[in-house]
């Protein structure tokens, strides 16, 4: 089952470096979204998945029986899709806005912070 | 089922039974001060006149409890609170140990003096727009990234930090602001949920989340493979939000374009805790890895401090020249960390607190500059030696210090560096600092000589100090920033004290296992088993 997720992991990575290598904010937007989907099955992968005894300690026991599934990396994951969210529609706004006052997606044409062909700096004084 | 069946269960097992001492709170102090009073401040943000006393207010208060809480740490060592009072591994520890305290004590100044500084800057739509609770939610969320003990918990404080930063970067909405914060934001973000990838690999391979709880686990540890691959990541994601060579491009695309007071506490603060993150998880947690990319790291350093010094030579624009220096200054921290030796390590830690405050006080520097002069063009500014002679002499000692001259603070861990370099061998790393700080002095000199020194430009008409709105507090408050550089540089000896103090435990990492869970070597080697 591990191999089977680790494998769906490699491949969220591998589209979304391959959407981050473009040249157009929205599809970085896209691949940066696709990264953190990948990072949050890394941490379920990581917890070890078993899915045959969920992790609920039985009655009159005090401890959970052995093989429960591990309830922590959900916790972690819950925190992470939260935040990645968020930062998820912060981002997206941020991109909106700028398309709307740069009026271009493309990262080469986004020089407004930075202009091209500015002059040398004073050479003497 | 009857109460008789029932095994007799300690808390104790699970639970720290006596309640903290009262000087311990201080080490959550940061914390519940920021959030209240970035609350208080969203709840006024209407009320343009009183919210900033509230800001000021909150600042001041927690400059104090970072400030007692560094004392505290002075005198008592370590401090360890386990959050909901769960036992460490279990719970979120919250842990000071020098590094984290005197980083915490360094951001405080900054946060208080930049907040300062901002009642004069910020203007009224931006404080309605949050400019305060930006900046308090963003100093608590720095505050306790350096001052947590737990690496899921270092992930969300930089997420807190980073959406204050988001926030505070873009108000203004104008163009430049916008495309500068894009970079920034995509670029960070990335670099949090590499951090993030970084964190799984640690859970899988250790199955525990403590920053001292891996610590002990790493030591015992005899397979290299996993362990180096996840110090090679953690230092990839934070070398990126360190700016570091060849992941900086960021830095100098966006630091320039909010106002001055935002990129003084983003130079001041937020590639330092970078650098902070890389200390910690280098050498206290993998200490072992550190050895094996030593070599990366000083290339990655050389190449920083180089760079950086060169592209500030480039720039016209003066607070551009500064964002290059911010990234010069990282190289150099790194140098430190490269070496691993006691006096490398101590003068990373003294470059890093001079490095904090010193940045902090070029931007405002700049800020005031540039509202006297009309104009951060170095072509266009002029004559201010004429309208504002006690400001040259503050920034002729703030381009003196960043450059590593004596008699003030930059000169003393560059010396330690350079020596811990020689020490080694490796000359190639002494040189480029050196290099890095004779490029770095003649590109914030000529700052000086064109801003200052150059007969006033007849088309640009420069203001005196008294009709500048920002110069009101920010002379005073650059005033003071310059005091800490000339006093450290001065009178160095307890800064030295400090630093040196703060790189034994980094080399003994077992001091900081020790508070976390007690000095007990039978037991430790019973819960490795």
């Amino acid at each position: 089952m591990e191999i089977a997720v680790a494998a769906l992991t490699g491949l969220y990575f591998a589209v979304s470096i391959y959407l981050m290598l473009s040249r157009h904010i929205i599809r970085i937007l896209l691949g940066t979204v696709t990264l953190s989907t990948g990072a949050n099955l890394t941490i379920f992968a990581m917890g070890r998945i078993t899915r045959e005894v969920p992790p609920i300690i039985p009655s009159g026991l005090y401890l959970p029986a052995e093989g429960a599934a591990n309830a922590l990396p959900q916790a972690l994951v819950l925190t992470a899709i939260v935040i990645a969210f968020s930062l998820f529609a912060f981002l997206l706004v941020l991109v909106m806005r700028s398309y709307q006052e740069l009026g271009t997606d493309d990262t080469y044409a986004m020089r407004d912070a930075e202009p091209e062909g500015e002059p040398l700096p004073p050479l003497g004084y | 089922m009857a109460a008789a069946e029932r095994p007799v269960i300690d808390p104790a097992d699970a639970f720290v039974m006596e309640a903290p001492a009262l000087a311990d709170w201080l080490i959550v102090a940061p914390l519940v001060i920021g959030f209240i009073f970035a609350a208080l401040c969203l709840m006024t943000r209407k009320d343009t006149a009183r919210q900033p006393v509230i800001a000021i207010a909150g600042l001041v208060l927690i400059f104090l409890s970072v400030a007692g809480l560094f004392v505290h740490v002075l005198v008592n060592g370590t401090v360890v609170m386990a959050m909901g009072r769960w036992l460490p591994p279990f719970g979120i520890a919250f842990v000071a140990d020098t590094l984290g305290a005197a980083m915490a004590l360094v951001s405080g100044i900054v946060g208080l003096a930049t907040g300062i500084y901002a009642l004069r800057e910020a203007d009224n739509t931006e404080r309605r727009y949050g400019f305060y609770p930006f900046l308090l939610m963003m100093l608590s969320g720095v505050i306790c990234a350096f001052l947590t003990g737990d690496i899921f918990n270092l992930y969300v404080w930089f997420e807190v930090l980073l959406l204050g930063s988001f926030g505070l970067l873009i108000l203004g909405s104008r163009r430049d602001q916008l495309d500068g914060a894009t970079k920034y934001a995509f670029l960070n973000l990335i670099a949090t949920t590499l951090f993030l990838i970084a964190v799984a690999y640690v859970y899988g391979l250790f199955g525990t989340l403590n920053m001292a709880d891996i610590a002990r686990k790493a030591a015992v540890m005899d397979e290299v493979g996993p362990r180096l691959t996840i110090a090679a990541l953690f230092f990839f994601a934070f070398a990126m939000k360190a700016a570091a060579f060849p992941l900086n491009f960021w830095l100098p695309a966006s630091y320039h374009t909010p106002r001055l007071a935002v990129g003084a506490i983003f130079a001041g603060l937020l590639t330092k805790v970078g650098v902070y993150a890389l200390l910690r998880i280098l050498l206290t947690i993998f200490p072992a890895d550190r050895d094996d990319l030593a070599v990366a790291i000083a290339v990655v350093a050389a190449a920083s401090m180089l760079l950086g010094a060169i592209g500030a030579l480039a720039q016209t624009d003066m607070r551009r020249v500064l964002g290059y220096l911010v990234i010069s200054g990282i190289g150099i921290m790194l140098a430190g960390l490269a070496l691993g030796s006691a006096t490398g390590l101590s003068g990373t830690a003294f470059y890093t607190a001079h490095s904090m405050v010193v940045m902090t006080a070029l931007y405002l520097l700049v800020g005031i500059v540039g509202a006297a002069a009309g104009t951060f063009d170095l072509h266009r500014a002029g004559g201010l030696y004429a309208t504002a002679p006690w400001l040259a002499v503050v920034a002729l000692i703030l381009a003196f210090s960043v450059s590593g001259l004596p008699p003030f603070s930059g000169l003393w861990p560059k010396i330690f560096l350079v020596k811990a370099s020689i020490d080694v061998g490796a000359w190639w790393l002494a040189a480029a600092i050196l290099v890095s700080g004779f490029l770095t002095t003649i590109a914030i000199v000529r700052l000086f000589a064109f801003a200052f020194w150059r007969p006033a430009n007849p088309d640009m008409r420069s203001l005196s100090l008294a009709e500048v709105p920002v110069a009101r507090l920010g002379v005073p408050v650059l005033a003071g920033l310059c005091g800490l550089t000339v006093f450290a540089g001065l009178y160095p000896e307890p800064f030295i004290q400090v630093s040196d103090r703060i790189a034994f435990e980094l080399m003994n990492p077992a001091g900081y296992i020790d508070a976390v869970y007690g000095p007990t070597p039978a037991a430790t080697e019973g819960a490795v088993q």
